[in-house]
């Protein structure tokens, strides 16, 4: 069960390398926030508590990188990997810098995703956990190879991979590079599978495009949070080529199950424990 | 040429598709149908062939020649059972040791209902991974329209080609004028920005050949069968723990952070 108080302000040391700024939290620092479920109005700091479910329909409000990995790891067992590398505007695209700059400041991070090793109820796993409020989580290189690197140090670790995706889809403003990412990442995630490791994504809302085209969608065990959208191509594109409205609950995480590409929707006041389970399962090696 | 006029004239009608460089390059051409669990697509072309007298699988995103066939073949936009059937013929590449070539010609995944319901992602994530490590060797050659995941798709090989008049790109120049600058005036702009030119791709290290196009088309064919003839055979005769590391590190170097 989760501790009270552990979201008010983790102060796990999560920025091993370089100092930045703190992180913040997806939900502004009112008292009081309305839920996009049922409309009630909660209190933060009880929803803070609740790990951003609403506590009365079960809604799950977004969560920045820091916050999650304080829901899912042992308390002071994250130890972040590649923590300083930040993107350069390799392709002279026009405002990223500026976009960049931005994205820092929004985020507190110094890429869209996070990168480290921890333990979860006492499984030593790689982990990474995307985050949206960092250019709505888009990989470009950085990111690319943040995941590229976990995945090469869980191969040789022998770890298994957690990883929690949200994500727009590749980067625009890094070209032909990003969408590179999507095959280096796949390169990676499928070595790490052969040598016999588990890999399981947790898909969060929204994982679209290029994120959903690679390393999300090839977990052993894909778990997705409830109403959680997951596509390839987003609603809108979608609603543009085909010209009519898209029925309710297209591309939500229950759809994906109704289909067949997803195991299982989990609540994420369960995922800590969920995940434990999976790992133990999982807890002999096989043979390389 | 600025970059506009490539992606006008990689999408110029009269263009060669790829059912013309099966038919010009190769010999023995026989098609496979359907991916064994949903259907068939149109917009893939996949088959048996020789190549210089040697056996291999053939792999091409059609968009079409003609009005109704452009149709049939939903304009080279493939579905997920289109990626499928690719895979499926690719693995028995891999079963019989046959050279995979990939002809690549797409505005890119379709976008639509059926396409999300059977899994479109999912559909070019495997292939990515797959891909990646088939144990054989691969090519894949753009051109036309290299579209974003859908043309990925193909594209995970041991040597990436892009004819001169090709283009290869994470977003269509509209769609990336729409969604940065919502102004779809920005669209030439936009295609400079991108860098989605052969010759761009090529600086940017993400591929390994531009073919030029300055030549009649069956001057262009005959240079490419002799071309992917010498590729193959020295691929072929690499050890496949080294074709595999080559393949993964040609991927692997590309955004590479110090």
């Amino acid at each position: 069960m989760l501790k009270r108080g552990l979201f008010r302000k983790p102060n796990i040391p999560l920025e091993a390398e370089g100092s930045r700024p703190g992180s913040q939290a997806a939900i502004p620092e009112e008292l009081c926030v309305a839920c996009k479920g049922c409309k009630r109005t909660l209190f933060t700091r009880d929803l803070a508590q609740s790990a951003y479910v609403c506590p009365s329909c079960g809604y799950h409000f977004r969560m920045n990188a820091r916050e999650r990995l304080a829901l899912i790891c042992d308390e002071g067992s994250f130890e972040e990997l590649d923590g300083s590398l930040d993107s350069r505007n390799l392709i002279d695209f026009p405002g990223y810098e500026k976009k960049l700059e931005a994205a820092k400041k929004a985020s507190g991070l110094a890429e869209g995703v996070v990168c480290g090793r921890c333990s979860i109820d006492g499984h030593p796993v790689a982990i990474f956990v995307m985050d949206a409020a960092f250019m709505m989580g888009s990989m470009g290189t950085v990111v690319g190879e943040k995941i590229t690197r976990l995945f090469e140090t869980a191969l040789q670790a022998r770890l298994p991979v957690v990883g929690f995706t949200v994500s727009g889809g590749a980067r625009m403003q890094e070209g032909i590079l990003s969408l590179m990412q999507m095959a280096k990442t796949s390169g990676a995630v499928k070595r790490h599978s052969d040598a016999g490791l588990l890999y399981i994504t947790v898909l969060t809302d929204p994982t679209t495009g290029g994120v959903t085209a690679s390393f999300a969608m090839e977990g052993d065990i894909i778990l997705s949070e409830p109403r959680a959208l997951i596509g390839f191509a987003g609603p809108r594109v979608i609603e543009q080529t085909i010209r009519q409205k898209l029925p309710e609950g297209f591309q939500r995480a229950e759809f994906l199950l109704e289909k067949g590409f997803v195991d299982a929707i989990v609540d994420r006041r369960d995922e800590k424990r969920c995940l434990a389970q999976l790992l133990a399962l999982h807890d002999e090696e096989v043979g390389s | 040429m600025t970059a506009w006029e490539r992606v006008t004239a990689a999408r110029a009608k009269g263009r060669p598709t790829a059912q013309a460089y099966i038919d010009a390059i190769f010999t023995d051409f026989i098609e496979m149908h359907g991916d064994r669990c949903y259907g068939d697509d149109p917009a893939v072309v996949c088959g048996l062939a020789r190549l210089n007298g040697r056996p291999v699988t053939v792999v091409g995103l059609e968009k079409g020649v003609d009005t109704a066939e452009k149709v049939k073949r939903n304009f080279g936009a493939a579905h997920p059972e289109g990626y499928r059937k690719a895979l499926r013929q690719m693995k028995l590449a891999e079963k019989f040791r046959r050279p995979v070539i990939c002809l690549v010609d797409t505005s890119g995944a379709y976008c639509g209902i059926g396409a999300e319901e059977r899994g479109q992602g999912q559909a070019i994530a495997q292939n990515l991974m797959e891909m990646m490590t088939l144990k054989t060797p691969v090519l894949s050659l753009l051109i036309g329209e290299g579209g974003s995941g859908g043309a990925l798709a193909l594209a995970v090989a041991d040597e990436v080609w892009m004819m001169e008049n090709a283009i290869y790109s994470v977003i269509s120049p509209e769609g990336c004028a729409s969604i940065l600058w919502k102004d779809p005036a920005q669209t030439q702009q936009a295609a400079a920005c991108l860098r989605l030119t052969a010759q761009d791709l090529f600086s940017l290290g993400v591929i390994e050949r531009v073919i030029g196009e300055d030549q009649p088309w069956d001057m262009i064919f005959a240079g490419l069968r002799d071309a992917m003839d010498r590729v193959v055979t020295e691929n072929i005769q690499r050890p496949l723990e080294e074709l595999l590391a080559r393949r993964y590190q040609k991927f692997r170097k590309i955004g590479e952070q110090q």
